[in-house]
């Protein structure tokens, strides 16, 4: 069976229409004054799932998440969690915890005492507490550190005594604001798989907020591109990727080429596209777009393939010369110039040490690529 | 940074700390002389520390003082930190600009104003002049600086703090006692003892809102001083800088050691 | 279809506020503005009305010693009423007496020169600060403010054993020859200066060292890596980037210096006038309370603007710690 991208997914609740949703943001607006932070936007995400908001700073994503928390009152819209509508409900009486970006570990309490500080709150008796506490410390891994201050850990080690309060009180939902942000590249990497597995563990509702597109594809079920307040697409890591709707998106998540044009031809399984420039292209992934109308074609580099030669039985294939290479180790990444002017990146794996045909600055190249490896995009 | 740290750098430091420290040891050194003349050195005498405490009347002032000192800091503290919640936290409520003024005038209104103004209140309204009223005006002109202390700390205070204890469930009250206040207390005992220190020190506004019986003592060394500089106005000087300044350097060894500790454990924690 | 109050056992959803408790927390909320809004009003603000208002009224050998105005025992139309009898005849009496207007132009004189002469002893200090290694940095930060928490009156007092014509400063010059009579400082305007400059120190290098500690000193190096050199890179880069600071230290000085009453009164003698000493004169020794809340009004007037210059760059210090 095909699939897009290289993992089948078996929890999919997104895709059975009698699935209950969890939580609902039903035309959701959030205005700060003149400024609209979230735009009558609305969302489902489901019981378990490992959801991520994604978007650049000031798109809206934090907002949304403090509303969910209750930090924020949304200026109109619903937002049901269970079915239950939350409106009203301060954020010390809804079942959902947050890990703060900064962590807001209190300053004057020890670890454990920080662990515990929910607990206290819902008046769990003290050897309940005890009991939990060391429960969370073990899953952290932080048993040795539990009666340091914050100040006395390092910054993985604050990161997993935020996650350990906020999961402490088993919450229905746990909102977490760029979990790893603070975190350098090699930890973040490690952590990553540290928060899916406990997700599974737990068996809880995550909802990431994150402005990493890595941090968003490795961990997330769905994700929801946002930008300026509206949610862009909703869809798997692997559907965002290689099936984007929009240009945004497109353009928001890994590199990608565009090619502006006019769908020149329409066959029941193929669209034939003139590029602004000349350039021919089929397509044959299935595209709505009627004859004639403006689209834009989008590729990735890494479905391009350069060669020295003409391919011999490609459909799709456009001479060029290279303008630009870069070896990374392991790829390889050209710029070619194409004869009508267009630049486009193509990106080899170096998947052996020696290479049969390579090229260098000014040689003449062809660019090829197949009839599925690109999208139409209409908006 | 250590090559921009000059001569010119080090000469104006020194020379500008020895403006600042020489007149307060000169005044301590004389305390300690044998002749009745201030500025003729007759010998080395602790005599004047002795015939001060038999100064019944300097003894009331300064027991007045020390009275006046830590009611009004305290109530001042209170005050001051509401203040200073108001201002940063209630960013729009009707009177705001009013209320910031009144909180940053008094700073460097001149007292002769603060003075008058508050005795002609007490009089208009039929308050004996006496502990009470030097109190009450005390807790008015100090709270304002407790408030810029507080609020200065508040400006800098981590907000998410608070937000993560309500969201694992504490309702807001018990947010800011658990929470924010100890996060604060540093600079909320820091404005105590600016509040106390400035009490302490007062002679304007004391002098125009005192009255028979509760004379303070910077009104007391004023009145003496008027009469011409004596050896025990020196020793009583001395006393109460050394008091002061005791507890002032105290306070700031226990924060450096407790600022150091911390550097270390963080050091610590870094290595792992 | 589980309803998450149950599922969630131990973190339920509480129902909705009622809004009676919702107006109960509101004034809670309140408190905490309204117990210092009405300390305020009725300790800072009253009084001043009530300054306003006597110094239209009429001295009279009484206690207390002026003849009622605007007394809200008549009710209210008892207040309109008395604007009728209100009387500026204090105002005219200090508009006429030269007295009164030279008192305030020597203080708004006396207080620029010491503000100027501070900032110019205090700049140094400051700026050898800011720049000292970081580890002495506090320490001398310190060292500066602990002559604040000793108390004005003796800082000042300290000085007359200093200035006095037998005092320490002459003993010293005469001993090293360098003057063969004594300097006559005491009692004089050279007096006051020194004593406010050495008062009101801390105020000034207090501001300009936080804001010369903040300062990026790669700013500098880039002028002169620039081709600047040394001395025009403090004044094109290093001091207009301290401004803020200046101008904070100008106005703690500033201000209060305008209104000082012990500094005149304990260094610069009876030849000396000053607004805080004349209205504290007026006050202690006339006993005439309306002429001292005239001169006390006035004073609040001509510092009205430097006031709201200092709150202005209170308020823009905040914004920026924000």
């Amino acid at each position: 069976m095909k699939s897009l991208g290289s993992i089948r997914r078996d929890f999919a609740p997104w895709n059975d229409p009698n699935a209950k949703p969890y939580i609902q943001f039903d035309k959701v607006t959030k205005k700060f004054g003149d400024f609209t932070a979230v735009n009558n936007l609305s969302l489902t995400i489901f019981e378990r799932e490992f959801f991520a908001l994604l978007g650049a700073s000031g798109c809206g994503k934090s907002t949304l998440l403090r509303m969910l928390a209750g930090f924020e009152e949304p200026s109109a819209g619903r937002i049901l969690l269970d079915g239950q509508d939350l409106r009203g409900i301060p954020p010390y009486k809804r079942p959902v915890n947050m890990m703060f970006q900064s962590y807001a570990l209190f300053p004057h309490m020890t670890v454990e005492k920080n662990i515990a500080f929910g607990l206290k709150q819902e008046g769990m008796p003290g050897a309940d507490i005890d009991k939990r506490v060391a429960e969370m410390l073990k899953l952290v891994k932080l048993e040795q550190f539990a009666k340091r201050k914050p100040h006395q850990l390092s910054g993985g080690q604050r990161q997993r005594v935020a996650l350990a309060r906020s999961v402490a009180k088993r919450p229905k939902v746990l909102l977490l604001d760029e979990p790893l942000g603070a975190l350098d590249k090699k930890l973040r990497e490690e952590t990553q798989f540290e928060l899916m597995d406990l997700q599974q563990e737990l068996g809880l509702t995550f909802v990431v907020v994150t402005h990493d597109q890595e941090e968003a594809m490795t961990m997330a079920d769905r994700i929801a591109i946002m930008d300026k307040g509206e949610v862009m697409q909703v869809a798997t890591p692997a559907e965002i990727y290689e099936a984007p709707t929009s240009r945004f998106v497109a353009h928001f998540v890994g590199n990608v080429n565009m090619f502006e044009g006019k769908v020149a031809e329409r066959t029941a399984s193929a669209t034939r596209i003139t590029g602004a420039t000349g350039a021919q292209i089929v397509v044959d992934n299935g595209s709505d777009a009627a004859a004639g109308s403006d689209i834009i074609f989008a590729i990735r580099p890494e479905k391009i393939k350069v060669s020295s030669k003409k391919p011999v039985d490609a459909v799709n294939a456009l001479e060029g010369e290279v303008y630009d290479v870069a070896y990374l180790g392991d790829m390889t990444v050209y710029h070619i110039k194409l004869d009508d002017g267009q630049i486009v990146r193509a990106s080899a794996l170096n998947a052996s040490r020696v290479t049969e045909d390579p090229l260098t600055w000014n040689d003449r190249a062809w660019v090829s690529f197949r009839p599925d490896a690109g999208v139409v995009l209409t908006r | 940074m250590n090559a921009t740290w000059s001569r010119f750098n080090i000469t104006s430091i020194v020379l500008g700390f020895a403006f600042l420290y020489l007149p307060i040891v000169l005044l301590i050194v004389f305390s300690f002389n044998e002749s009745k003349l201030v500025t003729v050195w007759g010998g080395f005498s602790t005599k004047w520390y002795v015939s001060l405490f038999h100064n019944q009347g300097l003894m009331d002032a300064t027991w007045v003082t020390a009275r006046v000192g830590v009611i009004s800091a305290t109530v001042a503290t209170v005050l001051g930190t509401l203040a200073a919640i108001t201002l940063t936290r209630y960013t729009r409520f009707r009177g705001r600009v009013l209320f910031s003024g009144m909180v940053f005038a008094p700073l460097v209104m001149p007292e002769v104003i603060t003075g008058l103004s508050l005795l002609l209140l007490f009089v208009a309204v039929g308050l004996d002049r006496g502990f009470l009223t030097v109190t009450l005006a005390h807790i008015t002109f100090t709270m304002c600086f407790v408030a810029v202390v507080v609020q200065s700390r508040l400006v800098t205070f981590d907000r998410s703090l608070e937000e993560a204890a309500m969201d694992l469930g504490a309702p807001p009250v018990k947010t800011f006692f658990q929470i924010t206040l100890p996060v604060i207390l540093p600079a909320i005992i820091s404005g105590w003892m600016l509040a106390f220190t400035l009490s302490l020190d007062d002679l304007v506004i004391a002098s125009f809102t005192s009255g028979p019986g509760a004379t303070t003592l910077p009104m007391k060394i004023y009145s003496q001083v008027r009469l011409g500089v004596t050896p025990e106005i020196n020793a009583a000087c001395t006393i109460l800088i050394a008091v002061v300044a005791v507890g002032v350097i105290i306070a700031s060894i226990a924060n450096k050691r407790r600022e150091m500790q911390r550097q270390l454990d963080e050091q610590a924690a870094q290595r792992g | 279809m589980t309803n998450i109050a149950a599922a969630a056992a131990p973190s339920t959803i509480a129902t909705a506020a009622t809004p009676l408790t919702r107006l109960a927390k509101g004034f809670v909320n309140r408190l905490v503005i309204i117990i210092p809004y009405l300390w305020l009003l009725f300790f800072f603000l009253v009084p001043f009305i009530i300054v306003f208002k006597i110094s239209l009224s009429q001295t009279a050998i009484a206690m207390p010693p002026y003849t009622p105005v605007l007394d809200f025992s008549d009710g209210v139309s008892g207040f309109f009423a008395g604007f009728r009898d209100l009387n500026f005849d204090n105002y005219t009496w200090l508009t006429q007496d030269a007295l009164y207007f030279n008192a305030y132009v020597t203080s708004l004189i006396i207080a620029g020169i010491s503000t100027i002469l501070t900032l110019i002893v205090g700049y140094p200090i400051a700026y050898g600060m800011a720049r000292a290694p970081a580890a002495i940095r506090p320490t001398l930060l310190m060292l500066v403010i602990l002559p604040f928490w000793t108390s004005f009156l003796i800082r000042v007092y300290a000085w007359i054993g200093i200035l006095k014509p037998e005092g320490l400063l002459n003993q010293v010059l005469l001993a090293t020859g360098l003057i063969s009579q004594p300097l006559v400082i005491l009692n004089t305007y050279t007096a006051i200066f020194i004593g406010i400059v050495y008062s009101y120190l801390p105020f000034m290098v207090l501001p300009l060292y936080s804001s010369l500690e903040k300062m990026d000193y790669s700013l500098v190096e880039a002028a002169q890596d620039l081709g600047c050199p040394q001395t025009s890179a403090f004044w094109k880069i290093t001091f207009p980037l301290s401004l803020p600071g200046v101008v904070a230290g100008c106005l703690l000085v500033f201000i209060p210096a305008v209104g000082e009453f012990v500094i005149p009164d304990l260094l610069g003698g009876s030849q000396t006038l000053m607004i805080g000493k004349t209205l504290w004169n007026e006050f202690f020794s006339n006993r005439d309370w309306p002429v001292s809340s005239a001169v006390a009004v006035i004073l609040l007037l001509v510092l009205t603007i430097p006031i709201m210059f200092f709150q202005q760059a209170q308020a823009k210090a905040q914004e920026q710690g924000k």
